[in-house]
């Protein structure tokens, strides 16, 4: 086996391949947010705990209905989504008046009451999902073993952030989204039922967090606190790609997940703290974020 | 059958206040526009014609009286389910989208009625509009983006168009021809409630006009009486003043 900058080809490869893992997570995450803060104005905190949310729906699903994986890939986003719908229409909607701060708050309280249900229930220790028979074993890829689950992580991750992108630039539905991100009003004086089409926003958004989780199932423990341990990354990730911007939030995803792996290969001290680096002078350098536009 | 129902009125406004927040704007405004006319509301800045427009299409919530809209009251609908009965809004700013192109700004408001302009029609009346169909909305001139409102506008097939100082800031060539654009609406049996300040350019178009000042409606004048007396309105726009200034200047 070769070597790139004194490292050997398969620690180099392997450590990546995590790193687009982590980076297809923080992805899917990312985008949901920026959907939501982009038609809502809200910063929604709770999406971590809707997250942890998705993967305990299939969790559960499993154990106490013996309903499999790739089910739960399609009935775990749509609950945790309905879910997410009735926090709009009963919670969330009434700070839309003042200002973002209480949508934030707001949001933070119910990811806490969450993730301390889901604790005082299972507690912190981790609850195993199985990764599902189709996808067990590896991958030769010549220079590295890769498990077929990783793999599949990543590519159904890219194709539902690909699909998430293409509907809101490229369809009538997201020409609907792009102009009540602008300007809601005028856009409910053309005959659109915008308060609907803001509940529905923040369903897809919290479905996306929740079809994140299941994902995540069978890579990571299914733990109450595996929200709180990512989302904070994920704001960072966020701020880096530029608030409300979807390409940025994909981008950026994918892109951190890499340089994250790149530095635990070179400098592992640093691999939690990379990304934090990394916000910290594109905020000094580009407040609005690589691809954000300043409002 | 009712009376009602044999009047021509469109629109009936009785009583009309509105606000924003703790700030009154309207203050009980009363007007009418038949079927097929083009009447304006005249008036200064601030006199409340946005206002009043606003109003009428439920943009501005906060408000109060009686709205009458082809003999249905609208007062209490919100503004998407007034818009599907058949009243279009251009509004003052334009509200063209610069994150949706031209062709997808021309195609946002879904169609509301049958006998809705085709783009066809649409291409033939602004022609600048489908040369410049793939630019963002807000790459277009002020004229075009003008132009593009109202054809926007036209596609739906509302049967009512609140247009909100269409000729504000543009050159004379444009606003010919949006007066002829207004001509042509008026011809194929639209119904136009018009706001302006330039009543120059409203005599060439409207029937009738209405004066608003401090959200309320001070006087109505036909056409005509503006044409053969136009001091009358100058006063009333405040633009007399100007002139006598400009006249004493040239003296
Ligand atoms: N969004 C708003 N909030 C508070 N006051 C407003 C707002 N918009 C307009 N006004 C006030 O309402 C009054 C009428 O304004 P407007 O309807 O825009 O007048 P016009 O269109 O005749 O120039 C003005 O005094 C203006 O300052
Ligand atoms: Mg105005």
């Amino acid at each position: 086996m070769g070597e790139i900058f004194g490292m050997p080809v398969q620690v180099l490869m392997g450590q990546l391949a995590i790193g687009l893992i982590n980076g297809s997570f923080y992805a899917l995450l990312s985008l949901g947010l920026a959907i939501i803060f982009g038609l809502l104005n809200v910063i929604n905190f709770a999406h971590g705990a809707q997250y942890m949310l998705g993967a305990f729906v299939a969790w559960m699903l499993l154990h106490y209905l013996g309903i499999g994986y790739w089910p739960a890939l399609l009935l775990a986003p749509l609950i945790v989504g309905a879910i997410g719908i009735l926090m709009e229409r009963f919670m969330i909607r009434k700070l839309y008046h003042v200002d973002h701060v209480y949508g934030l708050l707001l949001t933070f309280g119910i990811a806490l009451i969450l993730q301390g249900l889901f604790l005082n229930m299972f507690g912190v220790s981790g609850q195993r999902y199985p990764t599902p028979d189709a996808l067990r074993g590896m991958v030769d890829l010549g220079f590295m073993f890769l498990p077929i689950y990783r793999g599949w992580v990543i590519v159904a991750s890219l194709a539902v952030c690909l699909l998430t992108w293409f509907i809101i630039e490229k369809t009538k539905l997201g020409a609907y989204l792009r102009a009540a991100t602008e300007n809601p009003e005028l856009v409910r004086a053309f005959g659109i039922n915008v308060p609907v089409l803001i509940t529905l926003t923040y369903g897809a958004g919290v479905a996306l967090a929740a079809f994140a989780g299941v994902m995540a199932a069978p890579v990571y423990q299914v733990s109450p606190i595996m929200g709180a341990e990512i989302i904070i990354v994920v704001f960072a990730v966020v701020v880096i790609g530029g608030m409300g911007s979807l390409l940025g939030a994909i981008v950026a995803g994918f892109g951190l997940g890499l340089v994250e792996g790149l530095t635990r290969v070179f400098y592992p001290e640093a691999s939690s703290v990379v990304i934090f680096l990394v916000m910290a002078i594109v905020l000094l350098l580009k407040p609005s974020g690589l691809f954000g536009q300043a409002r | 059958m009712g009376i009602e129902l044999m009047t021509d009125q469109l629109l009936r406004v009785e009583n009309l206040h509105a606000r924003y927040g703790e700030s009154k704007v309207l203050h009980g405004l009363s007007f009418s526009v038949d079927r097929g006319e083009v009447v304006t509301l005249l008036g200064r800045n601030g006199a409340g014609k946005t206002s009043t427009l606003r109003a009428l299409m439920g943009i501005l919530p906060t408000r109060d009286g009686s709205i009458l809209f082809d003999g249905k009251e609208i007062i209490g609908l919100p503004s998407n389910r007034i818009a599907r009965l058949g009243m279009g809004y251009v509004p003052e700013e334009r509200g063209i989208f610069g994150s949706l192109t031209v062709a997808e700004n021309l195609v946002l408001p879904p169609v509301v009625r049958s006998g809705a302009m085709s783009l066809d029609e649409i291409y033939t009346l602004f022609p600048n509009i489908k040369e410049r169909s793939k630019s963002r909305g807000t790459h277009l001139s002020g004229g075009e983006q003008q132009m593009l409102a109202m054809a926007r506008i036209l596609r739906t097939g509302a049967h009512f168009l609140l247009l909100d100082e269409p000729t504000e800031g543009l050159a004379p060539i444009i606003v010919h021809a949006i007066a002829d654009v207004i001509k042509a609406l008026k011809a194929r049996g639209a119904t136009i409630l018009l706001v302006e300040q330039n009543f120059r350019f409203a005599s060439t178009v409207a029937d009738r006009h209405y004066v608003v000042e401090d959200g309320r409606i001070i006087d109505q004048l036909a056409n005509d009486e503006i044409k053969m007396n136009p001091e009358k309105i100058e006063s009333y726009l405040g633009i007399e003043v100007e002139h006598r200034r400009k006249e004493a200047s040239h003296g």
